[in-house]
């Protein structure tokens, strides 16, 4: 497309009151390379009246728009010119509302803005979907428990085709073998029958949903809309096209056998999962001698809560323990129920299910932290306990002894076997193949071909559970296309399991119909950009596969890199990345930005300093701080980037062998509780940085003229001080030596 | 019939635009009906979400931004629904769309704030402080036009701030309007309302100065609050050094709120960060029946507060909280269960952690739904093609309403599609 400018500035909002608009004008022209003609002012740009000037050239013509005057964020509306390139210069926030109205610095930062936003329109194109072919909207679960079950029905209910893969001979999972349920609704007083019966005839007789039982997946390879899975069923291949998975392989009861201290292998002591099956069964009896139970103990929090074994709380335990205290009393009513707890965990109106239980005399419940399980003779055992609301220490004597027994996510063994593998690696590759050798191979779930590894990957102290890291967003995996449910993500009960399979099963349908697309998936669900690499140039660092956050970029049979497009989310981590500096997208590349920082006035007189934004969090923290008219130092130019991960080290080169005296990069918070929405953007953008020091210091050139900062989007109010404060130690540092004058 | 795809989703806080957004990134047209001027609900309050510690504006600027770059969703802000009938597939509702007296001209300058002369207490605040009726809540609320509370403005007799405003943006005369929609289906997240804490007379609620709730704790710990976020005691701004949490203020109580308000334990663990975070030589002690920090982060977040000395968790139930007059300190008597007697403390502030009200308990939605003793939803009950989210149907954190409205979604489409 042939580009036809039209720039228009805004007066409004104190922009007319801030600088000279004859001159930004002419110096917008001169220095940005457009007709003088093309740039036209309005007192209020966003009026009708002064949308009605771009309209009519946009009718004449114009494609190509530069808008100086509010923040992007705001009057998106107004600003919206569909089938144009449009750039919005932020001159209300950045020069109006920040910096000292009518300075010379002041202008010369509104017309290096004007000029960085026309560079970027000449240099940008407008986007363009990739969409691959032969594209499949068909959805694979992993799991047949009442996660995977709930997931494949929602999904099939939505007018999707459905794979359902399980492990064992049935369908069911654990909730198959439960005698009954926590009461689910209002007024929570009677326990309600296992759902998952009616949920598995539905999923066998729904023409959507394909069963596979006893079958595992032996391969996962491609990426949305385009996986290829291999499924074993009892020795059988069989490879099918998905276009995305949803993962709820589920959990197991923590290992009782390492409860001996709760007296785990006595023959009265007992797990919270055999005690369903007992129920089941129709009695509650003492396996030593068959005998009816008449006092039984459940002890809560067996292993969890516990550092010597999970030291998480599995969640739903307590409501667990109640649910059996009524089997107790309803079977036997003269049997009494005794639960040991740490703290009763009945969130939200679970509450009112157990002040219903508490109003039951034969149920009592004490907390305790208890210490042992003795003999009591004749099968009979004493619960030993300390720090009890009864006294320091008491005994109290039980026929039975159940154990409420964690969750131990399915993911956690394969996470485990790979983070060892990871370390071993690190010791070299006799060690890595020691470990392969010596360490027995859990069973896999996913077994992806993903150059970054077969699973998907953990998050740092989630003890295995495959989590998103964000509150906000609790779909988010690193692997695009692939959403976890259930108690492979959190430990959650049955209700909560179900609501989080509708969930994932609506994130894999956006998936597949975003690829359909040729659009991004979540945080850039909008975008149709794409990275388009010059692979001509590519010398197969392999750089890009490593810092991929997604795992989108696998290696070919002679090791050269390539993008397995529809698992990319669009943050130009791989951009930056590239030493060869080939990747591109059509608005987003090296170039554009090196450009922008290549066209700032660099002056003799006067400090300049870079700040690239991260666009999601820094960007709008620095929009807020300019509402509260918090003033800025007029010597800095800000940039916005996708994600400081994009950041491409030839800009520090560019900028100071410009003459640019110094650069902030401005992120998200990075290390546990990252913040970063492409997880770790800041983080490799520090770790970068940390290697232009290296050059910077050989070259005699400070490193201190280069800072990270993280910030978070609230912390809009210290902002400006700390930018201003790192002018200031560049003032002190003095002028960058390479500029040329 | 026409295939009607469009889904009504009722609240625009946190769980309403996560429905919205992902209802509409699956391809189906959305439209939110929020009651305040300002989308972004109970979470904009927020300083920082548990256990992370990350602040509530960075998800809200990301769904903010997924709204702006989505052509299927719209909203309207001061709406509230007068009258919902029909059936899955064809519901017909009636919106009454409130005054903002500010029109889409605005662009956010403060000029009308500045010159209009009526102060009003901040609601958004709480009531910790005072702002304009010509206002806007905090500095990234979306929509980012200001508005003018109907209530306490003056009108067009005073009209001090049409005369500031250069962009002909605000009109006075604005009435109501009414809007109507036919929708597939309706998700309602209604959201929550702190338990009103003057119904706790032995805890000082709403009497005793320094007694705050724990939502006003978040405006103060909040850097767009009113102490931009020095926690300052309300009696006569003195920084807080000691201060108890009251847990269970209202909820698993027969006589307030019978269940559990979910969040309080982690919400109050929080806020202990808040004070020891700014005042390295603050104390703080917590008031508990059970700790009650479900999972694996909740868990750990909890063992980490633990271990910091200057806290302090007591199980016991407080039973009565005064004043000193002389010096507005507060006098919290306690049980303290295991060590078996009465305790008495004197602390610069109390937080009380005032439970979780469904916001359908004092306004329900005019349509055929049915509810608990309690107000919230009873999901078996709805109507085909009427779902319920989030905190409508239990207490719940952010995160499971955020899963909760994401699985919301793929009933709404499954709905479009059973009409088709």
């Amino acid at each position: 497309m042939e580009k036809k400018f039209g720039v228009y500035i805004c007066t409004g909002c104190n922009i007319g009151e801030s600088v000279n608009i004859e001159k930004l004008k002419k110096n917008t022209a001169g220095g940005g390379g457009v007709p003088a003609d093309v740039i036209k002012e309005h007192p209020v740009l966003c009026s009708p009246e002064g949308l009605d000037i771009i309209k009519n050239d946009i009718a004449a013509g114009t494609n190509t728009i530069i808008i100086g005057a509010c923040s992007p964020r705001v009057k998106y509306e107004e600003f919206d010119f569909p089938g144009t390139i449009i750039e919005r210069v932020n001159l209300r926030e950045f020069v109006a509302w920040s910096l000292e109205p009518n300075t010379e610095s002041t202008q010369s930062a509104a017309e290096d803005y004007m000029k960085m936003g026309i560079i970027k329109t000449k240099k940008g194109e407008l986007p363009a979907p990739n969409i691959l072919e032969d594209l499949s909207k068909k959805l694979l679960v992993i799991g047949g428990g009442i996660t995977g079950l709930t997931a494949a029905l929602e999904a099939a209910n939505a007018g999707y085709e459905v794979v359902l893969v399980e492990k064992e001979a049935e369908l069911g999972g654990w909730a198959a073998k439960l005698y009954k349920e926590v009461p689910r609704e209002y007024p929570f007083e009677k326990l309600d029958e296992p759902l998952v019966f009616s949920k598995i005839n539905e999923a066998e007789s729904n023409p959507n949903i394909k069963v596979f039982k006893s079958a595992i997946i032996e391969k996962t390879d491609g990426q949305p809309g385009l996986f290829d899975v291999t499924i074993n069923t009892k020795g059988t291949s069989e490879t099918i096209k998905v276009g995305a998975i949803i993962m709820a392989a589920g959990w197991k009861p923590y290992d009782a056998t390492k409860l001996g201290h709760l007296g785990y292998g006595k023959p009265n002591v007992i797990t919270s999962i055999q005690m369903e099956e007992m129920a089941k069964k129709g009695k509650i009896i003492r396996p030593s001698d068959g005998k009816e139970a008449k006092k039984v103990a459940f002890i809560q929090c067996a292993g969890s809560r516990d550092p010597n074994h999970l030291p998480y709380c599995s969640s739903f335990c307590c409501a667990t323990s109640l649910k059996q205290a009524k089997y107790v009393r309803e079977k036997n009513t003269d049997a009494i129920a005794m639960i040991f707890y740490k703290d009763i965990r009945t969130p939200g109106q679970a509450e009112i299910f157990y002040k219903n239980m508490q109003n039951d005399p034969g149920v009592m419940l004490t907390k305790a932290d208890v210490t042992g399980i003795s003999d009591g003779g004749s099968g009979n055992l004493y619960v030993e306990a300390e720090n009890a609301l009864l006294g320091d220490k008491i005994k109290v004597e039980a026929d039975l002894v159940v154990l409420a027994v964690g969750v131990v996510p399915a993911t956690r063994a394969p996470q485990e076997y790979l983070d060892g593998l990871t370390e071993a690696g690190k010791k070299g590759d006799d060690a890595k193949n020691a470990y392969v050798t010596e360490t027995p191979k859990p069973e896999f779930i996913l077994n992806l071909t993903y150059k970054q590894g077969p699973e998907i990957p953990s998050l740092e102290g989630y003890y295995g559970f495959a989590d998103s890291n964000f509150i906000c967003f609790q779909y988010e995996t690193r692997r695009t296309g692939i959403y976890t449910a259930g108690c492979v993500r959190q430990p959650m009960n049955m209700s909560e399991a179900q609501m989080d399979a509708a969930g994932a099963a609506l994130k894999a349908i956006q998936s597949v119909e975003h690829v359909a697309k040729g659009m991004a998936v979540h945080p850039r669900a909008w975008d149709t950009t794409f990275p388009d690499p010059m692979m001509i140039k590519c010398t197969s660092c392999k750089r890009c596969t490593e810092e991929c956050p997604f795992g989108a970029i696998d290696e070919d049979a002679k090791g050269t890199p390539f993008y397995r497009l529809n698992r990319c989310r669009r943050c130009g981590t791989c951009m930056g990345a590239c030493p060869e500096r080939i990747v591109s997208f059509k608005d987003f590349s090296v170039d554009i930005i090196g450009s922008m920082i290549k066209g700032i006035e660099v002056t003799e007189d006067e400090f300049r300093i870079v700040v690239l934004a991260c666009e999601n969090d820094a960007y709008p923290a620095l929009d807020s701080a300019a509402i509260k008219r918090i003033k800025l130092n007029a010597n800095v130019r800000i940039i916005p980037v996708r994600c400081l991960g994009s950041t491409n080290l030839v800009w520090v080169t560019d900028a100071f062998s410009k003459g640019i005296d110094g650069m902030i990069l401005l992120g998200c918070k990075y290390g546990e509780n990252y913040q970063c929405h492409f997880v770790k953007g800041s983080e490799l953008a520090n770790y970068r940085f940390s290697k232009v020091k290296e050059t910077l210091d050989k070259l005699q050139l400070e490193s201190d003229r280069c800072s990270l900062m993280q910030v978070s989007i609230s912390e809009y109010d210290k902002l400006p001080e700390m930018i201003n404060d790192f002018v200031t130690r560049v003032e002190e540092i003095g002028p960058n030596p390479f500029k040329e004058f | 019939m026409a295939e009607n795809k469009k889904v009504l989703v009722i609240g625009g806080g946190f769980s309403g635009l996560t429905a919205a957004v992902e209802t509409a990134e699956a391809g189906a047209e959305v439209v939110i009906v929020e009651r305040k001027p300002f989308l972004g609900g109970r979470v904009t309050q927020l300083n920082k979400y548990f256990p992370k510690l990350c602040p509530p504006n960075c998800g809200l600027e990301i769904n903010f931004k997924r709204i702006k770059n989505n052509g299927d969703i719209s909203f309207h802000t001061l709406a509230e629904v007068d009258k919902v009938s029909g059936q899955e597939g064809n519901y017909d509702v009636t919106i009454k769309l409130k005054p903002r007296f500010v029109n889409d001209k605005c662009v956010g300058c403060n000029a009308c704030a500045e010159a209009c002369p009526v102060e009003m207490p901040n609601e958004f605040n709480f009531g910790l402080n005072n702002t304009k009726a010509a206002y806007i809540t905090h500095n990234q609320a979306f929509p980012f036009l200001y508005a003018i509370d109907e209530k306490h403005c003056k009108g067009a007799s005073c009209g001090k701030c049409a005369e500031a405003c250069k962009y002909n943006a605000i009109d006075l005369s604005m009435k109501a309007e009414t809007l109507t929609l036919n929708v597939s289906s309706i998700i309602l997240a209604t959201g929550w309302d702190s338990y009103d804490v003057s119904k706790l007379d032995i805890l000082g609620g709403g009497r005793i100065k320094n007694v705050i709730t724990n939502m006003q704790m978040e405006r103060l710990a909040s850097p767009n609050g009113p102490t931009a976020g020095k926690i300052l005691r309300p009696s006569d701004g003195k920084e807080v050094k000691s201060i108890a949490f009251v847990q269970c203020a209202g909820s698993r109580d027969e006589n307030h709120l019978p269940y559990c308000s979910y969040i309080c334990c982690m919400a109050s663990l929080k806020q202990v960060t808040y004070l020891r975070d700014i005042y390295p030589d603050s104390k703080a002690t917590v008031f508990y029946i059970d700790i009650r920090t479900p999972g694996t982060r909740y868990e750990q977040f909890y063992t980490k507060i633990k271990e910091d000395p200057n806290v302090t968790l007591t199980k016991g139930k407080v039973a009565k909280i005064t004043e000193d007059s002389a010096t507005g300190d507060v006098i919290v008597v306690a049980e303290d269960i295991f060590a078996g007697k009465k305790v008495e403390a004197k602390f610069d502030m109390v937080v009380l952690a005032a439970g979780m009200v469904p916001s359908t308990k004092g306004l329900p939605v005019p349509a055929d739904i049915s509810y608990t003793a309690d107000g919230f939803v009873i999901p078996s009950k709805l109507k085909k093609g009427i779902y319920a989210v989030g905190t409508a149907k239990s207490p719940v954190d952010v995160s499971r309403s955020v899963q909760d409205a994401t699985g919301v979604a793929i009933k709404s489409i499954q709905s479009a599609r059973r009409v088709k």
